[in-house]
């Protein structure tokens, strides 16, 4: 039920739902780096009285309910505006709240320290490249309709492999420090 | 050549469809159409009638390659014979001084023919055990799968071999080549139907599996203990001005008497090569010209901001041309029609992208000081969905012109 995997069938859907997560990342990412900074790090609440309190093991709890709360918001607003997009989606829109690639943008927020502006440019930034990557990938399949998997391959075998080897041309990026 | 047609004549019942070898037909059909040319027609419309097919493209592809390899052959012995003049060794070590001496060639770095020899002693291993390695693969596919052993695997066994530092030990020359050929391509049903390039997916398996290798940023002189940093490595630290005093002309460069992998080195072979298969039809020159401007435009953008005289960032475009594989991928694996966009539009789009990456890759990222080949694969990528926005605003744009709604 990756949504990375199920929902790259076709290019449209594809973008529709890295828009989807664009707007997720940009929106969680910094709140949930507020929310880390304000209330749960070590010594977060002294501005309450409370210097001693750390709420850090709550993290992974409130990221994912900040992460739900949003994702349930931008179900209805596309429901109402973009009914097309939104029954294309299907049950995959809610399922984005599982998303391994967005909780592991708010823990890497909080793993690398960032600051609330270095959040906004991280959450849109990794919501982007998740789009651009599912897009590729969207892209790949449709020409690989054409290809002649074997049996045992067919359908989620065949899409593993390719996105092995999308990774593998990723890999030129890492590394590269500014 | 008679005899040939008739011994091969008289097994094709054997091998035809209820014949005693029929699960075999791929290997019959593979040695008769490597020496003949297939007499199949087309028997159903449409009916194209050109001179080229599969087959001449893929000989055009080796044959226009096949200079850039010469020099680097050439070279790959002439970087053995210096090396070992520089660390005043008087003969090489192993199996491949035993040859040299037992034809009686020495090491010296002046003659062609010593030069040569030398290069072939490190080059033709390579190439046999790819075809070796690489083939086994390729006919067992097409034995199980029951299509036939295509050309294709001739310029991916190639081109992988040209991509190669000669110091390569050979295990991991077959791994890669059975990587790219299998992964690479095979598991999507063979040539035509994979969307990353085979060769360069079997080497950028190699580059990331085994780094101490084949990750570029030291030298792969073929002589035991000599060491040293690649242009590129030392234009990342210094700039042009690091490559000139450690000894390297742009000429040299131009030429190929430089260190590197074996087919790359020459940019004048390369682009010589690459003007052949541009002229007969078979390299897109949109792509070539894509790639070239893509990469002048982002090395401009990275000279205009460069920090210093010998950063990166001021390595001119005419250093990037001729340094590391640029040239060769830009002619020979950005140019591979199956993995590059099929639309016209999409071919300038996908190859300005390769240039762009390429140069971003090795200005930008400390980690690799060469990103020609990971760029191409990134091209690659992201093909299909150039396409495929190329196909969608063409429709657009005709719909509108002929005045049909949305």
């Amino acid at each position: 039920m990756c949504t990375f995997l199920a929902v790259s069938k076709r290019v449209d859907t594809a973008i529709g739902l890295g828009a989807a997560v664009i707007v997720v990342q940009g929106l969680t990412v910094p709140l949930n780096n507020l929310i880390y900074r304000f209330l749960l790090q070590d010594g977060a609440l002294a501005w309450a009285g409370l210097p001693e309190v750390d709420l850090s093991f709550l993290g992974l709890v409130t990221y994912i309910g900040v992460i739900a709360a949003f994702v349930q918001i931008l179900e209805m607003t596309l429901d109402r505006y973009f009914p097309v997009l939104h029954n294309a989606l299907g049950i995959f829109l809610p399922l984005i709240t599982v998303n391994c690639a967005i909780l592991g943008g708010s823990l890497f927020m909080v793993e690398r320290n960032y600051g609330l502006g270095e959040s906004v440019v991280y959450g849109l930034g990794s919501g982007f490249g998740w789009a651009l990557a599912i897009a590729a990938l969207a892209g790949i399949r449709e020409k690989l309709k054409y290809s002649d998997v074997p049996d045992g391959l067919q359908g989620l075998g065949i899409t593993f492999i390719a996105v092995g080897l999308m990774s593998l041309a990723f890999m030129g990026f890492s590394g590269i420090q500014l | 050549m008679r005899f040939l047609r008739r011994s091969l004549d008289r097994m094709h019942p054997l091998f035809a469809r209820g014949g005693r070898f029929e699960q075999y037909s791929a290997l019959y059909e593979m040695v008769d159409t490597l020496l003949f040319t297939p007499a199949d027609t087309t028997r159903s419309a449409p009916h194209v009638r050109d001179a080229i097919d599969l087959k001449r493209v893929m000989i055009y592809v080796v044959l226009a390659s096949t200079p850039a390899v010469a020099i680097g052959v050439y070279n790959v012995g002439l970087q053995a014979n210096l090396g070992l003049q520089e660390l005043g060794l008087a003969a090489a070590t192993g199996w491949r001084a035993w040859v040299l001496q037992a034809i009686g060639i020495g090491y010296d770095p002046d003659s062609v023919v010593a030069c040569v020899t030398h290069g072939l002693l490190y080059f033709l291993p390579i190439y046999i055990v790819t075809l070796a390695a690489g083939g086994l693969w390729e006919v067992l596919f097409a034995l199980v799968r029951n299509h036939e052993v295509n050309e294709g695997f001739l310029v991916t066994s190639w081109l992988f071999a040209a991509t190669l530092p000669a110091s390569i030990p050979l295990w991991q020359v077959a791994l890669g080549i059975s990587f790219g050929v299998v992964i690479g391509k095979e598991v999507f049903g063979g040539t035509g139907k994979n969307f990353l390039n085979p060769a360069l997916t079997g080497r950028a398996f190699l580059f990331f599996a085994y780094p101490a290798q084949i990750s570029g940023d030291a030298v792969w002189v073929p002589v035991d203990s000599y060491s040293g940093a690649t242009p590129l490595a030392q234009a990342s630290s210094g700039g042009v001005e690091a490559i000139t005093s450690a000894g390297i002309s742009w000429g040299d460069a131009f030429i190929g008497t430089i260190q590197g992998s074996v087919g790359e080195v020459s940019a004048l072979a390369c682009l010589l090569g690459g003007a052949f298969l541009i002229a007969a039809g078979i390299a897109s020159g949109r792509i070539v010209a894509g790639v070239f401007l893509g990469m002048v435009a982002t090395t401009l953008l990275m000279n205009a901001v460069a920090p210093a005289e010998t950063s990166i960032f001021a390595l001119p475009w005419y250093w990037h041309l001729v340094l590391g594989g640029f040239a060769f991928g830009m002619m020979f694996m950005a140019t591979d029609p199956v993995s590059a966009t099929m639309t016209r539009a999409g071919m300038w789009i996908y190859g300005a992208l390769i240039g762009f990456v390429a140069v971003l890759i090795r200005v930008v990222n400390p980690a690799y000081p060469e990103g020609m080949m990971l760029a191409i694969l990134f091209g690659n990528v992201f093909a299909p969905l150039i396409d495929h926005f190329v196909v969608r605003a063409h429709i657009r744009k005709r719909r509108l012109r002929d005045g049909y709604e949305q």
